[in-house]
């Protein structure tokens, strides 16, 4: 294993953000897997870290296939999250949507630019990634539909789901969409929590890197062979909707299966302490999503539903 | 007359609104031109607060001269700017990313569309922006190059002392701008001053050049001041300086200052050392029309933008 710089911030105050890159095997720039961009992704920077540990443990065992390198940088954004901020510094930017970042731009485009140029050869990208949503969702594989994107491939990592989302214009700007321009094969992995540490969760999206690279013939790792994946357009997901605002109390998790008319939630007046709302299964389907935060704003989605996929 | 474009329930005891306050002509049959004047997308953004009270005054001054419909929405981002926050609070979601918005999405997608269904069918429309608390801009119209055509005519009665096309993502997709000029309307961004301060100067400015275009529009039949020529611009001809070390950024000219080519900007010092790390020259001559305000700064910090191939003349310094 060597450790290289793949990009360092120097403050005046603050000791230098070096961000760090974990090289395990030498030959063909074969596989990246990258860490936090934003400062509350406490369970993907949890994930890399154990990816780090079990690679060095195959390295040591001489399961790093010959003529194979894979880069894991299990962070970039250490600076946010030792102040406990989401976001790049007091301008508050999200690095991941300054890519394929500008080495003469801001200082987030150079960040992303410097840490892109080391990443973009790679043939595959995965990024532990976070939604823009707080909630919880079913383990994933998140794809852009640039053209680009192989859902096939994305299937070897064994989740339950692949989810492809056709960009919007906000999205031109991440890094899976500029991994996709440069020809690398990217995808985004999300498990069910962000900003607290899921042991099961985070040791089932380690098994999925791990299998991804073992069936990519990167390592030799002998794993579970996982689920067979679903592929699911994003666009064909059922949001659920509340009515109001008010307390919320959700009544199933991601993952459950339900049926339609099951009670899913109920919205408590925040005041007199009764149900305003009840929130019933639109259709029969599992549950992809969930809102977690105790309060809930009207209009804001409580769950997302995955159409019953087999009768 | 001030109403409600959209309420949606907070959690605890409270709406979030949006109003726009409609100022109309005497027996108006709602036929006649109309101009939307919005503000308030980034909530420590605050000049355009001013600019919506003082053309307010203005036309509750003289309601005799109206001869069309004002609409203005002085805040489209009313929890931002409560908590002085340039994004919305809690989604830490920027507000000019999700335009045109959804009538079925999430709860700012949909207070998005009904801003953006509200202001349909206006003649123009005004975004009225201030910078962010980091860098002080002169006023200036922010056109994409993709309505060149359509809206620089509009851009050069504002009264700005600069018309930037192609400028930023301040005028790109999804935002409010180039969604509405994507359904017809014709829209401009216009931007002065600095974050979380109101400069009246450049408020009265602007608002001298919205009645100029009212004037030219038919929506307004008092006198107008003569507005200044701007400078316009493309992207070729802005010279962006940046900081090139982390350090506390120390000025030695004054915004909107005419530089000439090697002429010091500034420099970026290290105060526990006492030492110079980077002196700034300017590349070209020109007008510094962006001048960093807040002097901490990493590498890559915006410190001031000159607006080159400009003459110097009274006007523009």
């Amino acid at each position: 294993m060597f450790v290289d710089e793949i990009y360092r911030v120097e403050a005046p105050y603050r000791e230098p953000m070096v961000v760090k890159g974990y090289r395990f095997g030498k030959g063909d720039k074969a596989a990246c897997i990258l860490g936090p961009m934003r400062g509350n992704e406490i369970q993907q920077l949890y994930i890399c870290s154990q990816l780090v540990r079990v690679l060095k443990e195959l390295e040591g065992n001489g399961c790093i296939s010959s003529g194979k390198e894979v880069l894991v940088i299990p962070v970039i954004n250490s600076y946010a999250m030792n102040v406990g901020k989401r976001f790049w510094g007091v301008e508050d930017v999200d690095i991941n949507r300054r890519f394929p970042g500008n080495s003469y731009g801001e200082t987030a485009a150079r960040i992303a630019g410097g840490v892109f140029e080391k990443i973009k050869d790679y043939s595959y990208g995965i990024q532990l990634a976070s939604f823009y949503m707080t909630g919880e969702f079913v383990p994933h594989v998140r794809m852009m539909e640039t053209g680009y994107q192989n859902t096939s491939l994305a299937n070897l990592f064994g989740l339950p789901y692949v989810v492809v989302r056709k960009p919007k214009p906000i999205d031109t700007k991440t890094l899976n969409y500029n991994w996709q321009d440069e020809m690398t094969a990217a995808f985004s992995l999300y498990t069910n929590k962000n900003t607290e540490v899921d042991e099961a969760s985070a040791n089932q999206a380690v098994a999925a890197v791990l299998r991804f690279l073992t069936r990519m013939g990167i390592i030799r790792y002998e794993s579970h062979s996982g689920y067979i994946s679903h592929v699911i357009m994003e666009e064909d997901l059922s949001n659920i909707h509340v009515n109001c605002g008010g307390i919320f109390r959700g009544l199933v998790k991601a993952g459950e299966d339900v049926r339609y008319g099951h009670k899913m939630a109920e919205i408590i007046d925040p005041y007199e302490g009764n149900v305003k709302e009840t929130i019933v299964a639109p259709t029969d389907g599992i549950v992809f999503f969930t809102h977690t935060e105790d309060l809930i704003t009207e209009n804001d989605m409580a769950y997302r539903l995955i159409h019953r996929l087999h009768a | 007359m001030v109403s409600k474009v959209c309420s949606v329930e907070l959690p605890v005891g409270e709406h979030l609104v949006i109003y726009k306050n409609r100022i109309a002509c005497e027996n108006a049959s709602g036929r006649e031109g109309r101009i939307a004047v919005v503000s308030g997308i980034h909530g420590d953004e605050l000049e355009g607060q001013y600019v919506c009270y003082e053309m307010t005054r203005r036309l509750k001054e003289h309601p005799e001269y109206l001869k069309g419909i004002v609409d203005i929405y002085p805040q489209l981002n009313p929890l931002g700017i409560d908590m002085a926050r340039r994004n919305i609070p809690n989604l830490e979601m920027d507000m000019n990313r999700i335009f045109p918005g959804s009538a079925q999405g999430a709860f700012m997608e949909r207070v998005a569309a009904a801003v953006i269904d509200d202001i349909v069918g206006a003649d123009v429309c005004l975004d009225v922006h201030a910078s962010d608390m980091y860098v002080r801009e002169i006023p200036q119209v922010r056109i994409s190059s993709e309505f060149v055509q359509k809206l620089l005519p509009f851009a050069k009665l504002l009264n700005t002392d600069m018309i930037w096309l192609n400028a930023s993502a301040t005028v790109h997709e999804s935002t409010l701008a180039h969604s509405l000029n994507m359904l017809g309307v014709p829209t401009l961004v216009v931007e002065m001053g600095l974050g979380m301060r109101v400069n009246r100067e450049y408020g009265n400015q602007v608002v001298d050049g919205i009645f100029n275009l009212m004037h030219e529009m038919g929506l307004w039949t008092g006198p107008v001041s003569t507005v200044r020529e701007p400078a316009v611009s493309t992207d070729g001809e802005v010279e962006f300086i940046r900081a090139e070390y982390a350090g506390i950024f120390l000025p030695d000219i004054a915004h909107q200052h005419y530089v000439q080519k090697g002429e010091k900007i500034g420099e970026i010092v290290d105060v526990m050392t006492g030492t110079v790390k980077q002196e700034i020259r300017a590349g070209k001559a020109g007008i510094v029309f962006t001048l960093r305000e807040y002097p901490f700064v990493y590498e890559g910090a915006l410190l001031a933008r000159i607006l080159t191939e400009v003459e110097m003349c009274e006007e523009n310094l």
